[in-house]
């Protein structure tokens, strides 16, 4: 702790000193502007060696200086955790930027930096919108679409128009002394307050962590009512500027109408983006090194377009993000995935850091505040009056419809939650002094507000969260059973609609992701991203990796590093493997070869994004590794259900639509119980489904952290049965090695036979055998059967089983390490939970 | 409202099924118009055929764990009641949850919701998921493509990770427990149902 403080009195110190020498450059570079021309044109007497040009960069000098202090001002605050888990971060960066100000102001006698509107929508804006709308998670999102826009268009159109009449009536009262605003400038003021800003939601909302779906009502309205606002913003900006006296019905009506078509325009554009990079992401195969580049340049091309086409900038940005998502994270190799991934996340973040900062920065300026305590006052507190008004009427308007209704909790958060931050500032910024004469006193009165709601409301939301007992997202860690349970829950819920015979509420997502996976994907997905490589390899090559885990794993804990270092036993490894399977499947091999550099990113993987990697899984530790293959191995292989959208994303793997065959399979399957269970009735033998005790199923059972931590010693083993494995090497192993045609039988369209028409089994077999085993064994016999079908495949059986040893032999001796060893102890890294 | 209320007449005990299930006249009528859709033979209750006829059933993978759970074996067929009070399962949880706790336990309860979903993995009714039925509940709802080893280990942690006891098996408690971060309200409802 103490070593922490000193660390920390250090950073301070040099943050100050580059405040210091960044105040006296500033300085500097106002006095110095005028010699400037003539230093150049006054003639050389000779070849200077080093000359100081602090002119010729100047302005990039102090853009970068400014990023790396505000860098260095969130590394310090977020290296006190137990400052920032009490207040957020952005209300200590708002604080560290009123030191910074009050240094600025104490160098110069005025502010010299400020944040101009053009720097913040500009340069400053788009990028938080593109992050947030790219990682949007689709599928709660959309499903909650109604009700944010709900709030995002009434709600924001309430706000604006309830805090400026109010404020203009107060005004007529008498309450604000004597200041020269009219109606109009009222509304104008109201719209550009109205807002509430998702970066500051963002700040608050990541530490909070509240259950999804108020998370996402917060989230989206805030990212939709910027469109909003700034629409009628200039709605209201046009009216102030035509004057009130020119305003009929028609203007109104045409200002009504424009507002739907800048917001829905915008969205157009967006859309449109998006499609054109998801295109583009199509081609670029060849220059995989700046496909990631694609998504930022044509992301804010999106944003400039609108922003010519006057309509909203914001709304076109976000919706770029929110629709190529899911096509560039198929098209775009894994790498250029994370690249994207993360540098949206630098860029996202340095903004809003720089934005708090600034925010804090400009109020420490004379110029700005003209105090007039009854507008300021009454803003506040019509600002949060009205608000809670707002939210609690739609929501009640809401729960009406909703299936599950928001409870009252959530509609305080939802009310407390209306943090005004930037997008607000800027505007009030944007107002014409020309026309408004109070302009200083609103962007006053605005710095205001966003204190109040960020700082204030923001400190106090997380004791607030606690104290009202809101429900939390899940903690982080989702159990198998969980996963499971959750896909039965779909499952059931589509068979109940159904047998009730309903066309469910999903209905029209329904329609839609056909049309989908049909269209779209077909325009917008390459090819080999629809149809990825086999499953059957995907999940042989995850067994694969989790095997390579545990190898090192397994190695690193018995204290040895010594082959990893030892290059030789590693490379042999990996060469053996080559040498084994570089004919079956090179690109596997590939893959293996980089496994690790794979899954040190994977554990390495924790950047804090805004909203859906909320829940996902803190992935350090081997076990961690383990459970997320196995995940992902559930992930990838639990049938869908009907309205089944992934409404998490999914950075490295995406699922490949296998509708038809799964369907087809399911569809065989429920036949054939049906069929045995038919059967068996008629032959008075109780059918196989209900017989649920094995008498032979415990010594099938296998441990299942016997694997994972006897896993290394067989690696060894593993390796001798590289050798003696030939095209025949399995066939020897008990039944149990029965499993692997399995993965023949089942490629589409290959092995698979109506099972209807298969030969009789006995009917007790299923009795003496577990149903799974007796399972593999008909598929062995569909094999058999289809032999012929067999060898027009790209992969021949016995390349197939010479895949097979490294998890047979795994299994085999484990199940005979089972027979005389006991149970393991349970594992440790388990019970810490 | 009238003319309702004579609908209403022609479905038996209709009055007693809303006080039971929490269902509104609506819900009822639409309810009693698919049973007798299901019901193609008009004999006044549905049989396993009359399930097994519904198409898209068949390509759900726990369609028949789902049919089980409304005709139970041993009982061939299911009258109107019965079907409703199945279904209750399904109606989202009241926004007034402070409910008196001398009632009986409603339907659309959390925990019915749930006992619900454990019997549909629970096939022999001993009130525990074997290693075995999570096993052939997993094996239908898995693609073919996972193999026996995958599945087995998959179901050995799954086991692990619920098995609070050790016993190898999950006890409903432990279920329950398991899922307790699930928003069953949201997953366990349909909305035409309300």
């Amino acid at each position: 702790m103490k070593r922490c403080g000193s660390v920390h009195l250090w950073l301070w110190r040099s943050v100050v000193l580059i405040c210091l020498v960044l105040g006296v450059s500033a300085v500097n570079g106002e006095s110095k502007s005028d010699t400037h021309h003539h230093g150049n044109g006054s003639s050389i007497t000779g070849i200077p060696i080093v000359s100081f040009k602090w002119h010729h960069v100047e302005t990039p000098y102090l853009i970068v200086l400014w990023i790396l202090v505000a860098g260095v001002a969130k590394m310090v605050i977020e290296a006190n955790h137990h400052v920032t888990s009490v207040i957020p971060e952005s209300a200590l960066l708002i604080c560290v930027g009123f030191l910074f100000g009050g240094i600025i102001w104490g160098a110069d006698q005025k502010q010299t930096f400020s944040l101009t509107p053009t720097v913040f929508f500009f340069y400053l804006l788009p990028q938080i919108i593109l992050d947030a709308g790219y990682f949007m998670p689709n599928k709660l999102f959309f499903s909650n679409l109604g009700g944010i826009l709900i709030h995002a268009v009434i709600g924001t159109c309430w706000n604006a128009a309830s805090v400026g009449l109010s404020l203009w009536g107060c005004h007529q009262g008498g309450a604000m002394g004597d200041i020269d605003i009219g109606l109009l400038q009222y509304l104008l003021f109201g719209s550009l307050i109205a807002a509430v800003d998702p970066v500051a939601v963002i700040a608050v909302f990541e530490e909070v962590h509240v259950n999804e779906v108020l998370f996402i009502m917060v989230f989206g309205e805030s990212l939709l009512n910027d469109g909003v606002t700034v629409v009628l913003f200039n709605v209201f900006d046009a009216f102030v500027s035509l004057g009130g006296e020119k305003i009929n019905a028609v203007e109104i009506i045409k200002g009504i109408i424009s507002f739907f078509v800048v917001a829905f325009g915008g969205s157009l554009v967006g859309f449109v983006f998006g499609l054109l990079i998801s295109l583009l992401t199509r081609c670029t195969k060849n220059i995989q090194i700046i496909e990631a580049g694609f998504i930022f340049v044509l992301g804010y091309l999106s944003y400039l377009t609108a922003e010519m086409l006057s309509l909203s900038a914001i709304l076109s940005i976000a919706f770029c993000g929110i629709c190529c998502q899911k096509y560039i994270n198929a098209n775009m190799d894994e790498k250029s995935v994370i690249t994207v991934k993360y540098v949206m996340k630098v860029f996202a973040n340095g903004s809003e850091t720089i934005i708090f900062l600034f925010l804090g920065i400009s109020a420490i300026d004379k110029t700005i505040w003209v105090w007039n305590t009854g507008f300021i006052l009454l803003t506040v507190f019509f600002v949060f009056v009205y608000r809670c008004i707002g939210v609690f009427f739609l929501t009640w308007i809401q729960n009406k419809f909703r299936l599950v209704p928001l409870e009252v909790m959530d509609r305080i958060i939802m009310s407390y939650g209306g943090l005004r931050g930037a997008v607000a500032y800027g505007l009030a910024m944007m107002l014409d002094e020309n026309k408004i004469k109070e302009k200083n006193l609103m962007i006053g009165t605005t710095l205001i507000v966003v204190y109040f709601t960020v700082i204030l409301q923001g400190i106090t939301m997380k004791p607030l969260v606690t104290w009202l007992k809101v429900k939390r997202a899940s903690a982080n860690e989702i159990t198998l059973i969980e996963k499971v349970q959750n896909k039965v829950f779909d499952h059931m819920l589509v068979a109940i609609e159904d047998i009730s015979g309903q066309i469910g509420h999903n209905y029209m997502r329904d329609k839609w992701k056909h049309f989908e996976e049909k269209w779209m994907s077909w325009f917008l997905m390459k090819p080999s991203a629809r149809k990825k490589h086999d499953l059957v390899f995907d999940v042989f090559h995850q067994l694969n990796l989790k095997d390579a885990m545990n190898y090192v794993a397994e190695g690193e804990r018995r204290g040895s590093l010594e082959f990893i270092r030892n290059e030789t036993a590693f490379i042999d490894f990996k060469k053996k493997f080559a040498d084994e399977y570089s004919e079956a499947m090179p690109d596997i091999t590939v893959d293996m070869s980089d496994s690790y550099a794979a899954h040190s990113s994977m554990r390495r993987d924790t950047v804090p994004s805004i909203s859906l990697e909320l829940h996902d899984q803190n992935t350090n530790g081997l076990r961690e590794t383990e459970d997320i293959n196995t995940h992902h191995l559930l992930q990838q292989h639990l049938y869908k259900g009907r309205k089944q959208h992934r409404h998490k994303y999914s950075r490295s793997h995406f699922t490949v639509n296998q509708d038809e065959n799964e369907v087809q399979e399911i569809f065989q399957r429920t036949m054939r119980t049906r069929l045995e269970s038919f059967k068996s009735t008629k032959m008075g033998v109780a059918p196989p489904k209900t017989i649920t005790k094995h008498p032979k199923k415990d010594q099938q059972q296998k441990m299942p952290n016997g694997k994972s931590t006897d896993n290394g010693k067989y690696c060894h083993c593993d390796d001798d049965d590289f050798e003696f494995s030939g095209d025949d090497g399995a066939s020897g192993y008990d039944p149990s090695a029965g499993s692997f045609p399995m993965r023949v039988t089942y490629r589409p369209g290959a092995g698979i036979e109506n099972p209807v028409f298969m030969p009789d089994l006995d009917p007790m077999a299923p009795m003496q055998i577990p149903p799974w085993l007796a399972e593999a064994e008909l598929d062995s016999s569909t094999v058999a059967l289809s032999q012929r079908a067999q060898t027009g495949l790209p992969w021949t059986p016995s390349n197939l089983q010479r895949l097979a040893p490294l998890r047979i032999s795994t299994r085999s001796t484990d199940s005979f390490m089972m027979a005389d060893t006991p149970p393991p102890p349970p594992p440790p890294a388990k019970d810490t939970k | 409202m009238g003319s309702s209320s004579s609908r209403l007449d022609r479905v038996p005990g209709a009055k007693d099924l809303m006080e039971e299930t929490g269902f509104s006249e609506t819900n009822i009528l639409c309810l009693y118009d698919r049973f007798e859709v299901l019901d193609r033979e008009e004999r006044g209750y549905l049989r396993l055929e009359d399930f097994e006829a519904i198409q898209q059933l068949a390509v759900n993978p726990i369609g028949d764990r789902i049919i089980g759970a409304f005709v139970f074996p041993g009982r061939e067929t299911l009258d109107f009641p019965s079907f409703v009070r199945v279904l209750a399962h399904f109606r989202p949880t009241d926004t007034t949850w402070s409910r008196s706790g001398s009632q009986p336990e409603p339907a659309n309860s959390r925990t019915r919701k749930l006992r619900f979903a454990f019997s549909l993995y629970d096939q022999d009714g001993d009130g525990k998921i074997s290693r075995a039925e999570l096993t052939e509940m997993l094996q239908a709802m898995l693609g073919m493509q996972v193999t026996d080893e995958q599945l087995q280990s998959i179901v050995g942690r799954a086991i692990q990770e619920a098995d609070l006891d050790r016993d190898g098996a999950i006890s409903f408690d432990e279920f329950k427990k398991s899922v307790e971060k699930v928003d069953i309200d949201h997953k366990m409802s349909t909305r035409f149902l309300r």
